[in-house]
């Protein structure tokens, strides 16, 4: 487990790993040099959808796909640009990161064991595309499940889009999951929430109430990411080379009689605040 | 009761399994039977409405948090149980309205406990588990991934009752900035945006779609199609691999998935370097 010093945003002298692109975030993980990108804007794999509804589709879909190494072993990266639709997951986007750990998990079985590491972006479903985006986040969650019984599945979440939807569920099933301040982690956004619950359950523009609930900090101090790093490009890259070749411990995803205990000792009624759940779920010590 | 009349979720439950599947402890909104089906022991799991549930975002057919990790409990305990035989067919019966939306369910880890139930149910087909979901009411975005998505096979009944969809139309709109009208338009012409199963059919995700039978009134001659047809869908499921590649083998999804079949090539093609 790992905790870094200091206040938000990034730190004076270093360099900052939310402002890359995605391109330049998977360059930042793998091993200098070795970066090749797959699939990359010039083979013009667009979504087949969005120009059916007058949306500029981009050449790669918002998804980086590299290979390359980590640490010096054999890895694959895929990595969603946040700048682009929100980094939602289409059918070409989901089926990008969907490929690659199918292609990583066939290696894996065939005893050449490549490292994925998935750089986190994402409002979850590109709504445009819907029932095909949902389709394409339930085959990648198949894959990291499958996956994670050969290598770590290393999941980050950086900022500023933050992860939501069903991508925070394939947050949710990495082996180790790596977060920012910046960071918001939640499976609904708070302004579906408004529109669905109403203003008296969550207020989507009170920023303080959303960041205590799905913030970065919050979520490693409940016990529900295992890293909270800096915005250091260099620091998040040492972390991802060395949970990439470590054993993991047992994912929480597999926990489901200690969660349902713990949900049990829980009043619905008066919840607890966001800090009180620090101490009963996680690190008590965490700032 | 006046929800009674749009339960589909428990009325197939109970049909399937002449049982509503209350268990001794747990929320009673995740229900478990066992029954034959196709000469076989089988397990039948269903989340349905409970107006007194503990956590009131889960009162009307949602997953919520302690339904996620039910669920996730429930199959685990199932993997764990058939270790070293025959992995018996697992059946979720799918009519499930949303995941819960909730200031307590985020801060809780809604996201964790859908995640669990995905992870359970994946790790059940992995283990040599047929897993079947049968869609006879709805089967909305994160609950749908928690309860029925990592199915082996999918099947729905042909119904006005079963939709699925990423978002309710009410969200989606507002999210994407479009009016109801509008969506409704849309999805009439682009097939991934429709509700209707007919609609989603034409994605190509579907093993079967059960024409000619009620969601809401089956009848025994009704009870007994869909009997054969989950029976059909686990004979082919035990016959093939343990992976979900078969979504991506129909004729439907060669027209409408044709971006998705090609990214793999094309990323198989490229993956180790030249």
């Amino acid at each position: 487990m790992t905790l870094a010093g200091g206040g938000p945003g990034g730190l004076p002298g270093r360099p900052s790993f939310i402002e890359l692109s995605a391109r330049e975030r998977a360059r930042a993980i793998l091993d200098a040099g070795t970066f090749r990108e797959l699939l990359g804007p010039f083979e013009r794999l667009k979504s087949p959808w969005l120009e059916l509804q007058g949306v500029v589709a981009q050449s790669d879909d918002g998804v980086v796909i590299a290979r390359g190494r980590i640490g010096g072993a054999s890895a694959v990266v895929a990595a969603i640009e946040g700048a682009y639709q929100g980094g939602s997951v289409g059918e070409v986007s989901g089926a990008k990161i969907a490929g690659a750990l199918e292609l990583a998990l066939r290696d894996c079985e065939r005893g050449r064991p490549v490292r994925p590491v998935l750089l986190l972006e994402t409002g979850g479903v590109r709504l445009q595309e819907a029932n095909l985006g949902l389709a394409a986040i339930a085959e990648v969650h198949a894959a990291i499940v499958a996956l994670r019984r050969h290598v770590p599945v290393v999941g980050v979440v950086a900022g500023l889009v933050g992860c939501f939807g069903g991508m925070a569920l394939a947050a949710a099933l990495c082996s180790h999951l790596v977060v920012t301040r910046q960071a918001r982690l939640g499976m609904n956004g708070p302004e579906v929430i408004e529109q669905e619950a109403g203003i008296g359950e969550l207020d989507a523009g009170d920023q303080a109430l959303v960041w205590s609930l799905m913030g970065g900090e919050q979520r490693y101090a409940s016990g529900l990411a295992d890293a909270l790093l800096e915005d250091d490009a260099e620091a998040i890259a040492a972390e991802v080379r060395r949970v990439s070749q470590s054993t993991a411990a047992p994912p929480r995803s597999e926990q489901a009689q200690r969660f349902l205990e713990r949900l049990a000792a829980i009043d619905p009624g008066q919840p607890p605040e966001p800090r009180a759940l620090r101490a009963l779920w996680g690190r008590p010590e965490a700032p | 009761m006046q929800r009674d009349t749009v339960q589909p979720g428990l009325r197939w439950l109970e049909a399937l399994t002449a049982s509503a599947g209350l268990r001794e402890s747990g929320p009673r909104t995740v229900r478990l039977a066992d029954a034959p089906l196709g000469g076989e022991a089988t397990r039948f799991i269903a989340v349905v409405p409970d107006a007194a549930n503990r956590f009131p975002r889960a009162r009307e057919g949602e997953v919520g948090l302690e339904e996620g990790w039910t669920l996730a409990l429930l199959v685990r305990a199932t993997i764990a149980a058939d270790r070293g035989q025959r992995p018996r067919p697992i059946v979720a019966i799918v009519d499930v309205s949303s995941q819960a939306y909730g200031r307590r369910e985020e801060l809780l880890g809604i996201h964790l406990a859908c995640a669990a139930a995905v992870d359970a149910y994946a790790s059940a087909r992995l283990a040599g588990h047929p897993v079947v979901a049968l869609l006879v009411g709805k089967a909305m975005s994160g609950a749908f991934l928690a309860h029925g998505y990592q199915a082996n096979r999918i099947l729905a009944l042909a119904s006005p009752e079963v939709l699925v969809h990423a978002m309710s139309k009410a969200a989606a709109a507002r999210v994407t900035r479009r009016s109801v009208a509008e969506l409704e338009e849309l999805g009439s012409r682009i097939p991934p945006l429709a509700y209707d199963i007919a609609s989603f059919a034409r994605l190509g995700l579907l093993h079967r779609l059960i024409s000619g039978v009620s969601a809401t009134a089956p009848s025994p001659e009704d009870v007994e199609r869909v009997r054969g047809e989950l029976a059909a869908a686990i004979l082919d499921a035990r016959a093939s691999g343990r992976d979900l590649a078969v979504r991506l083998t129909s004729a439907a999804s060669r027209a409408t998935r044709a971006a998705s079949i090609a990214v793999r090539q094309r990323l198989a093609e490229q993956w180790d370097a030249p």
